[in-house]
């Protein structure tokens, strides 16, 4: 029960000012999927345009067969009920505890007793390490725990999709390591379609099924993670080595003659600001905490990608079919001799990946016919 | 740059003449207006926040209201007195002073309390809720945001606005009394007597009628100005500042309108 989000030619300017243009993408059901771009390219605002906050100049955003940008104000009510959203500072009401907090939508929008509520509410709130906290005010805690209240109210009604804006800005390593994981194991359990819009390399790297780019007022791709972990485009290799050298200025852009000037400098011996390793390169993605189900989105994205895989550059092919099992290769008909020489491409993941029961073959290897995209789903 | 065309058109389909940012902002104040009509009769209602709304209005204005109600009807009472008095017809002195004060100088001096003190504490208040992304939230959360915050504040400086006019109207009248009879030597029972002679109860109705106008508009002006702040506390601040000049500006305004109206359509007593 997840829904999906198909964005066409979406173009937003403020004035004269454009902020991105034509803007497609197809977010697929219970897929977690991140937006990587360099501060200021409006990835926030890309956001805000998804849910209607902010009117996008042409374009669609259609969710569950509502056109979000056109749509009448009563729809677009009922279709945000769909959403769960984590704002960059968490946005909670500052005259509310956090109990209350977590507690509103629930109290707006249904006929719960409050005894549920209640249940609920400590559930989500334990659910993000902040039992205990409940009778605090927003302005009484620390940014950290003022961001996982708000993903604790994000999550309250069960949202099919959850949007995070930043995420990670303000936690620390460890807690974003543990809010990923929180994010890949709601995945897991209510099969939510998952936009993350961060600049964390290692939450890219690891969480998503699919990564994008916005830089220069337009989407530099969309695609199978391993599409972007393997790119040679300059901005993306740039921007995921977090390196000076590259299209990438302090301002949005650079010109030609500072970009000679850097280049002249790396040959001088000056670093470009990283530690000399190549970040690019497919690494295994993370799992549900052992106990909870498979993900749904991530058997169906497999049965996608591998229907697509001849139109993938061939870095990406190698990356996608050396994160596959054996088992997997066989079924899809890929070879694993290939495997060996893709020099960063991940080394068979140390953990063994849960499997879905004792996979089924005929199943898998027939699905990619009927099955994508998006077809006999509501 | 490719697409160089395509802002400078759309810049040019907007209206981009001298002016139109203002036009633009009379029209996002009056659709805001208009939301708020409408959402009043939305289900369900905001009870709890309209009495605490109330209440929070009311206790920043009421001591500042009396305390101006009462020179006000001071200035009236000694300037009318020596008037009046040159004209000869120092019985008629009651009479002018309450039109005076009932008519213009008590929905006028509510109003401005009402823009001055409770606008700009609900301007500020909504102000600071959008720059923390309250507003966004809670839009997102599917709760209006019109219909959930702005219209208790609307409706609550409307009530508190009426009732304020009511106050002021009986302390300006009692301050007009005392300064007319304890120290311009004014006859109490002529004073009084006069009360019925020129004033009719179609003024207590426009009164209060343009006080509860007046208490509309400064809660959506307030409304209108915190919802859109120009970024940062700074812009709050701004936005503070501008919702209590254009109240102000609106309301004298729209206080000679009616007042042009009201006279024009209701004949005066004896007439």
């Amino acid at each position: 029960m997840s829904a999906e989000v198909v964005i066409e030619g979406l173009t937003k300017s403020f004035g004269k000012q454009a902020i991105w243009r034509d803007v497609s993408l197809t977010l697929p059901p219970g897929e977690v999927s991140v937006m990587l771009g360099p501060s200021g390219t409006g990835k926030s605002v890309f956001l805000k345009s998804m849910i209607g906050l902010l009117k996008p100049d042409r374009g669609s955003c259609v969710i569950n067969g509502v056109d979000i940008v056109t749509c009448s104000e009563a729809k677009l009510y009922e279709t945000r009920k769909l959403f769960g959203v984590l704002f960059q500072d968490g946005a909670l009401f500052g005259s509310m505890n956090l109990y209350d907090n977590v507690a509103f939508p629930l109290r707006e929008h249904t006929k719960k007793s409050e005894s549920e509520i209640k249940r609920i509410v400590l559930e989500k709130l334990d659910l993000t390490g902040l039992q205990g906290a409940e009778g605090k005010l927003p302005g009484e805690i620390s940014g950290g725990m003022r961001k996982r209240a708000g993903l604790a109210r994000a999550l309250v009604l069960d949202p099919e999709i959850i949007l995070c804006d930043e995420p990670d800005s303000g936690l620390d390593p460890v807690r974003t390591a543990y809010l990923s994981q929180l994010l890949i194991d709601l995945n897991a359990q209510i099969d939510a379609t998952i936009l993350i819009v961060t600049h964390n390399i290692n939450l890219a790297r690891t969480v998503p099924d699919n990564l994008g780019m916005l830089f220069r007022k337009e989407l530099v791709m969309f695609g199978p993670r391993e599409v972007l972990l393997t790119s040679d485009e300059p901005v993306v290799e740039q921007f995921l080595n977090g390196r000076r050298l590259g299209p990438i200025g302090m301002s949005e852009e650079k010109d030609a003659a500072q970009m000679a000037r850097e280049q002249a400098h790396v040959e001088a011996g000056h670093a470009d600001g990283t530690a000399g390793e190549d970040m690019r390169g497919v690494v295994p993605q993370l799992v549900p905490t052992p106990g909870l189900p498979p993900r749904q989105g991530e058997r169906r994205r497999k049965d996608r990608v591998m229907k697509i895989l001849h139109t993938l550059p061939p870095v990406a092919q190698q990356g996608i079919i050396a994160s596959l099992t054996d088992d997997e290769r066989r079924h899809y008909g890929v070879g694993g001799a290939r495997t060996g020489f893709a020099q960063p491409v991940a080394q068979p993941s140390p953990r063994p990946r849960p499997q879905p029961g004792p996979h089924d073959t005929q199943e898998i290897a027939r699905v990619p016919e009927p099955g994508w995209p998006g077809g006999g789903r509501p | 740059m490719a697409g160089g065309r395509a802002p400078v058109t759309t810049g040019a389909a907007r209206g981009d003449f001298p002016g139109a940012g203002a036009l633009r902002e009379t029209g996002k104040l009056c659709a805001l207006g208009i939301d708020v009509v409408v959402n009043t009769f939305r289900r369900p209602f905001q009870a709890r926040e309209f009495i605490q709304q109330c209440w929070f209005i009311a206790s920043v204005t009421i001591l500042p209201t009396a305390l101006v109600a009462i020179p006000f009807g001071a200035i009236i009472a000694l300037q009318l007195g020596t008037l009046i008095v040159q004209l000869g017809a120092q019985s008629f002195t009651g009479a002018a002073s309450v039109l005076a004060i009932i008519q213009q100088a008590a929905p006028l001096v509510t109003a401005l309390l009402v823009a001055g003190a409770g606008g700009s504490a609900i301007c500020a208040d909504i102000g600071s809720r959008t720059i923390r992304e309250e507003i966004d939230a809670m839009e997102v959360l599917g709760v209006s945001a019109v219909q959930r915050l702005v219209v208790p504040r609307v409706l609550a400086a409307m009530l508190v606005a009426v009732l304020l006019n009511g106050l002021v109207s009986v302390v300006g009248v009692m301050g007009g009394y005392f300064f007319n009879v304890v120290l311009q030597g004014g006859t109490p029972g002529a004073y009084l007597a006069s009360f019925s002679a020129l004033a009719q109860l179609s003024d207590l109705w426009i009164s209060e009628l343009k006080a509860l106008i007046f208490g509309f508009i400064a809660g959506v002006v307030a409304a209108h100005r915190g919802l859109n702040p120009k970024g940062g506390p700074k812009g709050v601040g701004d936005a503070v500042n501008q919702s209590v000049v254009i109240t102000f500006l609106l309301l004298f305004f729209v206080n000679f309108v009616l007042t042009a109206v009201y006279l024009q359509v209701v004949p005066a007593k004896g007439s």
